[in-house]
């Protein structure tokens, strides 16, 4: 199902962030990640917890703002945008968060509705429709417009986030660990809706992970982020960059250890470190 | 020695600097809201809500409490001004009291407890499930559709609910000094309107003006600059309440001093109980 055409990363990126640094007060969480996202491809973003994947994906949306570098998306420099600018260019967005971030206050229909309420002035009728359509191609039924988030699963608010992420035809997509806290089949399930969102809607998307059947599943490029704390002073931290396949033949250690899902002498190392804390 | 002044010196140091911040960040979430203000009104839908939480559901706890600060005041009043023999004076401390200082200070303090706090346990809570970034992402700005209709609500309801808990209080005060502690009615009332006049009453709403706007300021900044989990959204509550009373009393002590010089630049005699 996945498209990878090889010609893909020849094309002018629609996401391209230059060696951008990020720091909350001294703890560096990204440090000298540079990153093109071509038109088009799915792209992974992998690595332990911690390391920096939701941040670089909250800055590549604005709503984190860099320490230092450039995060352009479609040519635009988004720190350099006004608000209202910035909200323009917001729309081109789908954001589908970790949690679904669904407002409790509202109903399930007001959710999906709400970026149409936003920013289009489309009738009342023809929200109703939209919002039925997207529900519709999630698998959700008509019935849970008016239920409120609270009365729904994990996986059923995680499908609301991702209709209400698709109401304005996003030209790119980020998910935020979309398959965590979810059951092997629901997880497979919203794999499945992944790959069909980027057929159907031809979206860039981007995916922070660490499920492994994810990234395999749907990404035809993955990124490995390390933790700029396991690093030394002059290493990239990007250690990964390349396909699914490449990734299953790759000689760096911290990529396999990663992938295979082994503890290794992590255990050790942290005990140590508590028992030099509490020295 | 050195070592120990080097240290204090230092947490010192990051105390002020951090209130500085924290000052700084306050100002300008304030003129960020005040910006919206004048931008872009919120929609019916947004505004009514709030509205409905911040004015309707506080009118018993207000009447209430400024039922009860009335005839706590009659209580207490009662027995000095009886040595005196100034008893029938009594509706015009009430009443003067109650108009100008008690009912807008205690009123306020109540709704910063009940919709300050949960205003503050709201944002928090949204701003921990990440419900304001969604906010953000979908290119709705968070200050105009979260903060200008709370800080609407707050400056137009608390001046009204300031109203009520005076009129409950008048009512409150004039129910225990007249039918409990048994002063003649006449002379309560006429005392009351030859001392306690517009400008008594207006200057406590002016008032509640500023800490309808101060409550709904420092509860919202608190509420979006909550800290992780349910023990942050715990303090951003606290703190929200905390922050906002202190604030009432500063802004009182600010306005009343404003406010008497006022008076005394247009009545230069003052008036007299006695």
């Amino acid at each position: 199902m996945k498209d990878s055409s090889p010609t893909t990363r020849e094309q002018t990126p629609l996401v391209a962030v230059q060696n951008m640094h990020v720091t909350f007060g001294l703890q560096s969480v990204l440090r000298g990640v540079t990153l093109e996202v071509p038109l088009g491809q799915t792209l992974a973003i992998i690595g332990e917890s911690g390391c920096g994947k939701t941040v670089l994906l909250k800055t590549i949306i604005g709503l984190v703002r860099p320490t230092s570098g450039l995060v352009r998306f479609d040519g635009h420099n988004l720190a350099e945008l006004s608000d209202r600018e910035l909200t323009r260019q917001r729309v081109r967005f789908g954001y589908v968060f970790q949690n679904a971030a669904l407002f409790d206050s509202l109903t399930i229909g007001q959710n999906v509705a709400f970026p149409l309420r936003q920013h289009a002035s489309e009738s009342q009728s023809r929200i109703r429709e939209l919002v039925f359509a997207r529900l519709a191609e999630v698998g959700l039924p008509e019935s849970v417009v008016s239920k409120k988030p609270a009365e729904l699963s994990g996986g059923m608010r995680k499908r609301v986030g991702l209709a209400r992420a698709l109401i304005m035809s996003p030209e790119l997509m980020l998910y935020d660990e979309p398959t965590t806290g979810l059951d092997p089949i629901m997880s497979d399930v919203i794999n499945e809706l992944m790959l069909r969102t980027r057929i159907q809607h031809e979206v860039t998307s981007i995916i922070v992970t660490h499920d492994m059947r994810t990234a395999h599943k749907v990404a035809d490029r993955i990124v490995m982020i390390y933790p700029v704390s396991r690093l030394e002073p002059d290493e990239p931290q990007l250690i990964f960059d390349g396909t699914p396949d490449e990734l299953e033949t790759c000689g760096d250690e911290r990529v396999l250890q990663f992938v295979h899902g082994e503890a290794g002498e992590r255990l050790t190392e942290m005990q140590q470190t508590f028992s030099d804390r509490d020295l | 020695m050195a070592a120990i002044a080097h240290d204090l010196l230092t947490d010192w140091g990051t105390v002020v600097i951090n209130g500085i911040v924290a000052v700084g960040d306050l100002g300008i979430f304030c003129m960020r809201t005040i910006s919206w203000l004048f931008t872009r009104l919120p929609r019916r839908e947004t505004l009514l809500p709030n509205f409905y939480q911040v004015g309707v559901m506080s009118l018993p706890v207000v009447a209430l409490t400024g039922t009860f600060i009335g005839m706590v005041l009659a209580v207490q009043s009662y027995q000095q001004f009886r040595a005196l023999g100034l008893q029938t004076q009594l509706g015009a401390v009430i009443n003067m009291s109650l108009v100008r200082e008690l009912g807008p200070v205690l009123a306020a303090t109540m709704l910063a407890g009940r919709v300050g706090s949960s205003m503050a346990a709201e944002l928090g809570t949204m701003r921990v499930t990440e419900q304001i970034d969604a906010l953000s992402s979908m290119g709705a700005n968070p200050i105009h559709y979260l903060v200008v209709p709370r800080f609407l609500a707050c400056l137009f309801l608390i001046p009204t609910l300031t109203i009520m808990a005076d009129f409950m209080g008048v009512v409150g005060g004039y129910f225990f000094a007249v039918e409990i502690l048994g002063i003649d009615k006449h002379h309560y009332w006429h005392n009351s309107e030859q001392f306690v006049g517009v400008f008594d009453l207006l200057s406590g709403i002016f008032k509640s003006f500023f800490f309808g706007a101060a409550i709904a300021v420092i509860s919202c900044y608190r509420g979006f600059h909550c800290l992780p989990g349910a023990e942050g959204v715990g303090r951003a509550a606290t703190a929200a309440f905390v922050y906002s009373f202190v604030m009432i009393l500063m802004i009182d002590l600010f306005l009343t001093v404003m406010i008497n010089s006022v008076y005394e630049t247009l009545w230069p005699e003052g008036v007299s109980l006695i």
